[in-house]
């Protein structure tokens, strides 16, 4: 079958709202932006654990302590899921992990903010894990079957995440002047950097349209932002809060909340490498790599080690 | 030497009276190493109570191009369904 034939098959399939396969022909373009995406969210999910797993040893309390542990090890899984999606593609996981240090693949520029106090955490679970799953709740329905299937698993994970970090920001916003002015800094801190994880406006957006009519994403940045703004002003005036944006107010024609401008200038510094901790996340990772080489060597070296002891053993029994 | 651990498929019996179902892939050492790791991964909330581990390269697959030859002979066969046959009501279920 010529190229073109097999192109339109494609995406007739899509256009039913099939779910294309790890062995289904696709265009070899299709298949560069799946590992591109994939990997990028992989590597978001892996570098997300940083700025939180900073905070694990002095969490208030013990119940706050396990369950940040256990963000954060949910968070190295879905890491897992999604290098494991990219792999069915023909990727290799070494190469991706070496993309990531060498600065060639990017992940989401909301981890190059510090957590500066545990009020952080609590913005972050919040609004960082909220913005995510609008995101992520959209992937469940993403074309490629492998993505999707880890999304769903993702899902149902990630809830608990956005929860804990609520309950964060309520216990500071009823608590004393001093934990709630901490709340107020979170927020202000958090909100626009958080807008800004749905990525360019559509008409920036170099990916979205055809991404769109793969059905990759299913919706596009501004409709997902816009989506995250409406659903986060009833929770953020349940705390007493107030967005750091004088610009948001509901419009009642498009029943909506309209939002001042985003700083993309902010955005392209920060994703351009330019952020407040780009280097020390980078270097934390390759450290990661690094250190932990040997770990992998020696798990070889045993395995094989084992193999050939089970091997002799039937030998002399044979 | 190349040190990358081999990847593995891993099957999660949920709960027994149940098969096991495939939940995704992990990299790992050896057998040992891959159920510890699929425990720590895929059972982080009681998802099983048993799990299977196969290396990927073990595993084979039917090539989604012939998908017509392979299924669409049972397409027409429509007396392999008990609705093809004709009981009457009076009969009761069947």
């Amino acid at each position: 079958m010529i190229e073109k034939d097999l192109n339109q098959i494609f995406q007739d399939r899509i256009d039913a709202d099939d779910r294309i396969e790890a062995r289904d022909w696709m265009p070899e373009k299709y298949r560069q932006t799946l590992i591109r995406q994939i990997s990028q969210h992989a590597h978001s999910e892996v570098v997300g654990m940083l700025p939180e797993a900073n905070w694990i040893s002095r969490a208030p309390s013990l119940r706050r302590k396990v369950a940040l542990l256990a963000k954060v090890q949910d968070e190295a899984g879905h890491g897992l899921y999604l290098y494991s999606a990219a792999e069915t593609l023909g990727a290799k996981r070494s190469d991706l992990l070496q993309q990531l240090i060498d600065g060639t693949a990017k992940y989401s520029s909301i981890f190059n903010y510090p957590t500066l106090t545990w009020a952080d955490i609590g913005a972050i679970g919040w609004l960082v894990d909220g913005a995510a799953i609008m995101n992520q709740v959209m992937l469940c329905r993403t074309s490629y079957g492998p993505y999707a299937r880890a999304m769903v698993r993702i899902c149902k994970e990630e809830s608990f995440h956005q929860r804990q970090g609520y309950e964060i920001m309520i216990a500071l916003s009823q608590g004393s002047e001093e934990q709630k002015a901490m709340a107020q800094d979170a927020l202000n801190r958090w909100w626009w950097p958080s807008l800004m994880m749905f990525g360019p406006n559509d008409a920036e957006s170099k990916h979205t349209a055809q991404s769109m009519a793969w059905r990759i994403k299913r919706k596009t940045n501004d409709e997902l932002r816009q989506a995250f703004v409406d659903s986060s002003i009833s929770q953020i005036e349940y705390l007493g809060l107030t967005a750091p944006d004088k610009d948001l107010k509901w419009n009642e024609e498009r029943g909506h909340y309209d939002f001042g401008p985003i700083d993309w200038d902010e955005f392209w510094q920060v994703v351009k490498g330019h952020g407040p901790c780009n280097k020390e996340r980078i270097a934390a990772r390759r450290k990661a790599q690094e250190e932990g080489k040997w770990v992998q060597e020696a798990a070889m070296a045993y395995a094989a080690k084992r193999k050939q002891r089970a091997q002799d053993q039937q030998t002399r029994v044979a | 030497m190349d040190n990358t651990w081999p990847l593995w498929e891993v099957f999660i019996r949920s709960k027994n009276g149940l098969s096991h179902k495939h939940v995704g892939s992990l990299h790992a050492a050896d057998e040992d190493m891959a159920i510890e790791n699929a425990r720590d991964v895929y059972t982080r909330r009681q998802e099983g109570v048993s799990i299977w581990v196969v290396e990927s390269k073990h595993i084979s697959a039917s090539n989604p191009s012939k998908s017509e030859e392979l299924y669409d002979p049972a397409k027409n066969k429509i007396y392999r369904h008990p609705t093809f046959y004709d009981i009457p009501d009076e009969v009761g279920h069947m």
